[in-house]
């Protein structure tokens, strides 16, 4: 076995591969929280929409997805083979165990928590991902006038079979740019006030967080950065950023159309 | 102090095992946990039947030869402590008992709750030394190293391989263990020749013994009676990642 091979196939690369794919999805979430966070905004959807283009359409952006969803499936594959391994390695169990008294919950149910998240990536992914990729998607059209920007006109057009993504002119004798665009912010708004849907991603939120709370710190251990000097920003940025703050922010979108939209 | 035991009984490797469940009526409070199995061991004796073995040697806590997982926990309740220094003042009266051997693939039951262990020292055979004769006596500040080096070293170096980091792990991973023998030679000047080399050796026959890997929960941290820190693993994962994927042992 060549060097590299037997590397990732020790049982410490493996653990190298779970924590380099996990760490990129901690970095992927900051990005996806701030991108929709334009869900907030109260344009019809104008910038959701066109972010939306530009994150389906901007060719380095696509590179990274698609190292995203390698990592997604990487995580995901890896979880398993390492769990079935651990689980060989202790073929008769224990009658009385007490993890409790010496570890945290969190870090036992990874695998559960991981699990509850990948049905919520495929979920997630079949209603906006597939559905924008190849859905019959509405498409709006906003007409910003060029004399007053904050003065938008928003038009819901109908599923008419074109497959414009987006389309962008200034229509001079109108006085106004004229933006058309696959409307995923209508379906984000639609999905959002169905009650099990927003139950659903509150749920994997939570889950989120617990999966973070111990996952990201992990990570570090598992590369062996664990200077003294640093462990403490990693172990807060863990909890308080990626355990706390991106749950709650996510959870706060199916929540705010729900209630309030 | 009278107790009700739940022991696991095996007659050998190749045999299916059982709880029996036994009582211990001359229990004294100052006994320690391998005493008092002796007083039950007495009693079945003298009843003609046989007694229940179990892994014992120095019982001061520095051989790494007693086990037991008791109550659901390696070395039981106490922190830091191995099950020889564990005494019955730490149980109620009245109290049941489950105690069972380290449960791993790696660790076959001989019988009851003796357990194989070798699987630590075929990982320490294959790099866990300095493969140098020591030669002479150097001078006293012939080879210079930081207190804080050296207390490092040898809090790793205490570590007496009983195998709780094992048994405590919810997928019997070694690596505390492990990272432990790497550390307290990466740590030291005598350990640097073979350190890449020897880091490499060891995680390898950790694999081929049928450990777990590791999922950071820390419980081995928390039950090893030595108090072994987490830090040393990783800094064998760092050791390794180096090893592997960055240092040249080869020639050209």
């Amino acid at each position: 076995m060549n060097n590299l091979t037997q590397t990732f196939s020790s049982s410490l690369g493996k653990k190298l591969i779970m924590a380099l794919t996990g760490l990129f999805m901690c970095t992927f979430l900051i990005i996806h929280l701030i991108g929709n966070l334009q869900l907030f905004k109260d344009d019809g959807g104008q910038s959701f929409n066109s972010y939306a283009y530009f994150m389906t359409h901007f060719a380095p952006i696509k590179v990274i997805s698609y190292l995203l969803y390698t990592s997604i499936i990487a995580h995901a594959i890896y979880a398993l083979v390492l769990t079935t391994k651990n689980k060989k390695a202790r073929p008769v169990g224990y009658a009385m165990h007490n993890g409790a008294a010496n570890s945290p919950w969190t870090s036992r149910n990874m695998g559960i928590l991981g699990t509850i998240l990948l049905v919520f990536i495929v979920i997630h992914m079949k209603t906006f991902w597939a559905e924008y990729h190849w859905g019959a998607l509405p498409h709006a059209k906003y007409e910003v006038s060029l004399s007053d920007p904050q003065n938008v006109n928003s038009i819901s057009l109908p599923f008419d079979g074109t497959e414009i993504a987006h389309a962008d002119y200034v229509d001079v004798n109108k006085g106004v740019q004229v933006i058309v665009s696959k409307d995923l912010y209508r379906i984000v708004a639609e999905a959002f006030k169905q009650w099990w849907y927003v139950l659903l991603y509150v749920i994997s939120m939570v889950a989120l967080s617990f999966h973070m709370i111990h996952g990201f710190s992990s990570a570090f251990q598992t590369l062996g950065w664990n200077h003294n000097k640093y462990i403490p920003a990693i172990k807060f940025l863990g909890i308080w950023v990626f355990g706390v703050l991106i749950p709650l922010g996510f959870a706060a979108m199916p929540i705010y159309f729900f209630f309030f939209r | 102090m009278k107790l009700t035991l739940k022991v696991w009984r095996q007659k050998n490797a190749h045999t299916k095992g059982k709880f029996v469940t036994y009582p211990a009526d001359h229990v004294s409070p100052d006994m320690s946990f391998l005493e008092m199995l002796d007083v039950v061991n007495e009693d079945l004796i003298r009843k003609g039947d046989e007694p229940i073995h179990f892994d014992h040697d120095c019982r001061e806590g520095i051989c790494g030869s007693c086990s037991l997982h008791i109550n659901g926990r390696p070395h039981g309740p106490k922190h830091g402590t191995a099950t020889c220094q564990l005494h019955m003042r730490s149980f109620k009266d009245g109290d049941n008992i489950v105690i069972e051997p380290w449960r791993a693939l790696a660790f076959p039951v001989i019988k009851d709750l003796a357990t194989d262990r070798s699987a630590f020292d075929r990982i320490q055979h294959a790099g866990g030394y300095v493969s140098i004769n020591t030669g002479g006596v150097p001078d006293a500040n012939d080879i210079l190293i930081p207190k804080v080096i050296a207390d490092e070293a040898f809090n790793s170096a205490t570590c007496i391989g009983c195998g709780a980091c094992v048994a405590a792990c919810k997928n019997a991973s070694a690596m505390l263990f492990v990272s432990a023998k790497v550390s307290q030679m990466a740590l030291l000047p005598q350990g640097q020749p073979e350190r890449y080399r020897r880091v490499q050796a060891m995680v390898e026959q950790m694999d081929k013994e049928g450990f777990g890997s590791c999922t950071n929960t820390g419980a081995c941290e928390a039950e090893c009676p030595k108090e072994i820190s987490l830090s040393n693993i990783a800094r064998m994962n760092r050791d390794y990642f180096t090893a592997k994927l960055i240092k040249e042992e080869v020639h050209h």
